[in-house]
């Protein structure tokens, strides 16, 4: 294989797929957004907040924040089976937990903000996008916040980091094969999630991170625009 | 929410005077529009939003045996799911009743219409034959799922391309699509809803509207020929207004058809 690796979409390495991000997408709900990485299209939707129920599920100390992460039956080449999955679940809580460090809802005793992601379509990265999307939807809510996370996977194809892994990356399998490693920052640069599969070592990983530095900056900025956009276009009614 | 009894009251006044809170006429739809190919990786896709309501559809086909009863044709499978995200009265969880009753509506539309030609779907007779998947999902429900379901089910089948099928290995090719559409007749079963409020009627019903509504009735129909038929909700109907709603519903189909006739050829 050639010195420097080639990406199959032509990207540079440390470049992501074409931002789209989008603010107000469900009348219906207190806050929603559309983020996608280019054929990774997730949207979510923020209710509340509002009474947690079952009753037993209430915490008398703070606000509780529930995720749910799903992915349309059609989103991926095979059909995905309706319903939750062990993978659905597993990535509803980490979105969550993504989430909740910049999220000011101790006063909200008692009460649960419920956030709904669903992919539409899928070229990896969906979880990345479902927290992008999450984040401006809680701030379309009006929920109180620190600041936004942004999200981006980086990825190890062979030897080399490339930033927003697509699916053709993810399922590399010549050389070292793939490496995907989704991480979520605040701007200030703190880790609010990081998963790893696949082999890397730790000087690699450093630069990763760094990669992910980078990368969520230009997220965080497309995210700060489709608020403003927003807000634009409600001055303007 | 719940649509309060006050609200529920102005509703049937507003319409004893044929006005509605929009300033819509009864026999009035909002605004339809439609997109093809929400997803690339389905075979076919439609989103289709009415006013407010918005729900996207896609079709996905997988080779499968067939039933013994009909061992030389395709399959049809129907699913609706009412996202939490669309509205804060639907939950997760197990499919409920309007979930179920959404999926069920449209299947027999389309599977008693014959609209998919599901002879022409056998691969080999007995053992293999394509199934047609269709699932919807609500984005945001400002009422009448059911109408704005249907034009899904239906752009979106007709958008739908048959993926590969390597015969020697068995196996389909997911996300190669060849040029092949599923055939299709040219009749289009369009089911339409139509609601009682009072002692009027109305289509299209906002989500407000919906909930006054206490009978209603879903029909797929063509040309005057009916495919199917619900009737939902407590109420009993004279069978002289069941007549004024199969008229209603036969006129509102022609207008809908004409403004929806692009995404259907």
């Amino acid at each position: 294989m050639a010195k420097e690796f080639k990406r199959t979409d032509g990207r540079k390495v440390d470049e992501t797929r074409p931002i789209k991000a989008k603010v107000g997408i469900v009348p219906n709900a207190d806050g929603s957004a559309m983020f996608s990485f280019g054929d990774t299209i997730a949207i979510a939707a923020v209710y509340g907040p509002k009474k947690m129920h079952p009753q037993h599920q209430q915490d008398p100390e703070k606000g509780t924040l529930r995720c749910d992460y799903s992915m349309v039956s059609f989103s991926t080449p095979e059909r995905i089976r309706p319903g939750p999955s062990r993978r659905s679940t597993e990535i509803s809580k980490i979105t969550q937990w993504a989430l909740e460090p910049v999220l000011i809802i101790d006063q909200y005793q008692t009460m649960v903000v419920d956030v709904f992601i669903n992919i539409l379509q899928a070229n990896a990265s969906t979880r990345c996008a479902g927290i992008n999307a999450a984040a401006i939807a809680l701030a379309h809510a009006g929920i109180p916040m620190k600041n936004l996370v942004s999200s981006v996977s980086i990825g190890k194809i062979d030897k080399q980091l490339v930033v927003d892994v697509n699916k053709d990356e993810e399922d590399w399998e010549q050389g070292e094969g793939a490496t995907d490693i989704p991480i979520t920052l605040t701007p200030e640069g703190k880790i609010t999630h990081i998963q790893l599969d696949g082999k890397i070592t730790i000087k690699q990983l450093k630069e990763a991170i760094e990669l992910a530095k980078n990368a969520t900056k230009q997220i965080y900025e497309a995210q700060k625009k489709a608020l403003k956009e927003f807000l634009e276009e409600k001055n303007k009614e | 929410m719940e649509t309060s009894k006050l609200t529920e009251e102005k509703i049937k006044r507003y319409l004893t005077e044929g006005k509605r809170f929009d300033g819509r006429k009864p026999n009035e739809f909002r605004e339809i529009s439609i997109e093809t190919g929400v997803s690339k990786n389905a075979e076919g896709s439609a989103r289709v939003k009415i006013g407010k309501t918005e729900v996207i559809v896609g079709v996905k086909m997988d080779v499968s045996e067939p039933y013994p009863d009909s061992p030389d044709k395709g399959n049809l499978m129907v699913t609706a799911e009412l996202l939490p995200l669309s509205s804060p009265k639907f939950e997760n969880g197990p499919p409920r009743f309007p979930a179920i009753e959404l999926g069920r509506v449209i299947d027999r539309g389309i599977r008693e219409s014959k609209f998919i030609e599901f002879e022409k779907l056998c691969i080999k007779k007995g053992e293999k034959v394509w199934t047609v998947f269709i699932d919807i999902y609500s984005i945001n429900d400002d009422g009448n799922l059911f109408d704005a379901a249907s034009l899904g089910a239906l752009v979106a089948l007709k958008n739908a391309r048959i993926p590969k099928y390597n015969e020697k290995e068995e196996r389909v090719l997911f996300g190669e699509l060849t040029e092949k559409r599923i055939p299709l007749s040219k009749e289009i079963p369009l089911s339409l809803t139509v609601y009682k409020i009072g002692n009027n009627l109305l289509v299209d019903p906002t989500k407000e509207e919906e909930e006054t509504s206490e009978s209603r009735i879903t029909i797929a129909s063509s040309n005057g020929t009916i495919f199917s038929m619900q009737k939902g909700g407590l109420k009993e109907l004279e069978i002289e207004e069941f007549y004024n709603m199969l008229n209603l519903i036969e006129k509102t189909e022609r207008e809908i058809l004409k403004k929806i006739e692009k995404y259907l050829k």
